[in-house]
């Protein structure tokens, strides 16, 4: 399986007037081909940044890539020259994110804002774009395509909307989808006709997909690997299979026990105590430490670095590790 | 007012509420159907959850049991009194025994506001407490939430979202309510943040025997918290009945469609559920569908479902609004398995 997307001790930092955030701080992953690569954690674990940072969109300022390397088909997206950086976007990495109303243009048909993208990148005809438009709207299973396309986003449902920046980010057929909570805003019933449709493209179009998500039903439904996230660092990784039945990280065994809500009918959950440390005042040793039921003296101390335990899972815990003291 | 556990403290009976939509000035006036005649009670210290998506009206029946909203037809009963007409005043003493925790703990609070005047707020309305004392009760709500007295002289600024939705659950509880409406309290919450403050509200419940009227969009939460499970469709409910039932088996099309539709946080159960995918998307509550409401939507309707609209009718200790509720094998159990990739196998 030949690697789409390899992130090399990414680092992501932002200047604020309280300091320095390190949103992002030394994160290596990768994603095969055809492979649904998820990266869950709570808000502020940094995960949007790295999807941000993937298509070189960190603002800057504030923001910066400190360290860190991302190739993209072996070429180093952080180094690219502006015009090479503006032909991967779009076209061959596309995103989609959680609110379609904030992302869609209100004043052009949704028509126009599909055919824009492949009038740049493909510099398709006017009637080959038009063409291609209702294609597409019918690939992501809008019905009524010819009409809808001369509509504009407010005359469509969320659903629709979502389903117009799949078309959108489809358009040119892009290796790597990146999808910011793509269902977040939608309900239920849209969700998993979204998730479904996503899944279904995938399979047809061989793509690899990057899912960024806090919701881990979706994760186990749909995701090959994880990689979990907390406060700026990954702090486990592995199989969806082996995470949800094994996982190591006390803060993934909290986050795991949280969510079974069916189970746990009418019993109290098992809840992670505490909140997200502020990122400027970082716990000295493990982020995860102050929070942590397993915490030994050590983890105060000194951060624990990734080590693989087993092959392919690597966890950043002194006790998942196997120390004692 | 009768001491038995079946005591019921709130009731809507056949509500309805239409919102008017303006168009052009000659065209005919037409109205949003949020409510359509939906009944349901609320028994002291029990749970009853309401679920649907946007637009089925759950945020609406919130507002108009609160009487935040006039319903346009109806009546709702709390602790026996009809308040559906109730004057302000009378409102304002009621309100005593009915509160409310939103969804967004960032908008719910005044931002000026310390927290020990939030919380405090209520008691100042309702109670004739002299401030050293009014300051003591809401010491003991910030510990009763979990927070701490420390946390009297901050502001909401200063404070995590779950922080915050703890202190609008201490001014919930300020004046001692026997009912308290929680509209998606925990939906703006991060995972880990989501159990405690759900941990909380069943430690409240048990101690303090309120009632909740749990409105919710998270089907695996739901399943959860409450008792008992209301599942509506476009203004209506389509099926009420225990959670226990409910986990064991739905009747209407509906409710099969939303739960087996909610994400499972385990790849082995994922791979083994059949999720069934509607086609298309709720219809405009402006123009609901005639007869039944979902049968555009349905997998399974016949002709008379577009002609006729079922009643809510009892079956098997429950309530469900379906022609073909009840029939032997229906609604047909879903055949192609859910297309989930991660599940039971590693990575490729």
């Amino acid at each position: 399986m030949s690697v789409v997307l390899l992130v090399e001790g990414l680092s992501v930092h932002f200047r604020t007037t309280l300091g320095v955030v390190k949103a992002v701080d030394g994160l290596s992953f990768a994603i095969g081909e055809g492979e649904t690569v998820a990266i869950v954690g709570e808000s502020g674990s940094g995960k949007s940044t790295v999807a941000l940072a993937a298509l070189r969109l960190i603002p800057d300022p504030p923001g910066k890539v400190a360290g860190g390397r991302i190739l993209f088909d072996g070429q180093d997206i952080l180094t690219l020259p502006d015009a090479a950086i503006r032909a991967v976007r779009g076209r061959r990495i596309a995103m989609i994110f959680q609110d379609p109303m904030m992302a869609l243009n209100p004043v052009y048909t949704v028509g126009r804002q599909i055919g824009e993208v492949l009038r740049l990148h493909l510099g398709l005809s006017k009637r080959e774009v038009m063409a291609e438009v209702v294609e597409l709207l019918r690939l992501v299973g809008v019905p009524a395509p010819e009409d809808r396309a001369r509509q504009y986003p407010h005359n469509l449902s969320g659903g629709m909307r979502q389903r117009v920046m799949i078309a959108m980010a489809l358009a040119c057929r892009p290796k790597l989808l990146i999808a910011d909570e793509p269902t977040t805003a939608l309900d239920v019933t849209v969700q998993a006709q979204v998730l479904d449709l996503i899944q279904s493209l995938k399979d047809k179009l061989g793509m690899a997909v990057l899912l960024i998500t806090h919701d881990l039903g979706i994760v186990a439904e749909t995701a090959h690997r994880v990689i979990v996230m907390y406060a700026g660092r990954k702090v486990e990784e592995g199989s969806v299979a082996r995470i949800f039945k094994d996982p190591r990280h006390p803060y993934t065994q909290g986050l795991l026990e949280a969510a079974k809500w069916e189970e746990t009918e009418g019993a109290l959950l098992r809840e992670i105590p505490g909140v997200v440390p502020s990122p400027f005042d970082m716990p000295k040793g493990c982020s995860f430490a102050p929070r942590c039921f397993a915490a030994l003296p050590r983890c105060q101390q000194e951060a624990p670095a990734l080590q693989e335990i087993a092959p392919q899972r690597p966890v950043a815990c002194f006790v998942a590790q196997g120390m004692r003291t | 007012m009768t001491g038995t556990p079946a005591e019921t403290v709130l009731e809507a009976i056949d509500l309805v509420k239409h919102y008017p939509v303006k168009q052009g000035l000659f065209a005919p006036a037409r109205h949003v159907h949020a409510l359509d005649g939906v009944s349901l009670d609320l028994k002291r210290g029990e749970t009853l959850a309401v679920v649907g998506e946007s637009g089925c009206g759950k945020s609406t029946l919130a507002k108009c049991l609160m009487r935040l909203e006039e319903p346009t037809r109806g009546r709702v009963v709390l602790m026996g009194r009809d308040i559906t007409r109730a004057d302000k005043r009378t409102l304002r003493a009621l309100r005593r025994q009915m509160q409310i925790v939103f969804q967004d703990p960032y908008a719910s609070l005044n931002p000026r506001w310390s927290i020990g005047a939030i919380v405090g707020d209520p008691i100042r309305l309702h109670e004739p407490l002299d401030r050293p004392a009014r300051r003591r009760k809401v010491a003991e709500l910030l510990e009763t939430v979990g927070l701490g007295p420390q946390f009297m002289d901050r502001h909401p600024h200063e404070l995590s979202g779950g922080q915050r939705q703890r202190v609008a659950i201490a001014r919930a509880l300020a004046v001692n309510p026997s009912i308290i409406v929680c509209d998606e309290p925990v939906s703006a919450l991060d995972v880990s943040i989501q159990a405690q403050v759900i941990n909380l509200l069943k430690r409240l419940q048990r101690t303090l025997g309120i009632a909740y009227l749990f409105i919710s969009h998270d089907l695996a939460l739901v399943q959860h918290i409450s008792d008992r499970i209301a599942v509506m469709y476009l203004g209506e409910i389509v099926e009420l009945a225990d959670t226990r039932a409910i986990r064991a088996t739905v009747l209407h099309p509906y409710s099969q469609a939303l739960f087996s539709a909610a994400p499972v946080a385990d790849p082995e159960a994922a791979a083994r559920k059949t999720r069934i995918i509607l086609a298309g998307d709720v219809p405009s509550p402006v123009d609901p569908p005639r007869g039944c409401r979902f049968h555009t939507r349905c997998p399974y309707r016949k002709d008379v479902c577009a002609a006729e609209a079922p009643a809510l009718r009892a079956l098997a200790g429950r309530l469900v609004r379906c022609h073909f509720a009840g029939e032997p094998g229906f609604p047909p159990a879903p055949t192609a398995p859910a297309a989930a990739v991660g599940a039971g196998k590693e990575a490729p």
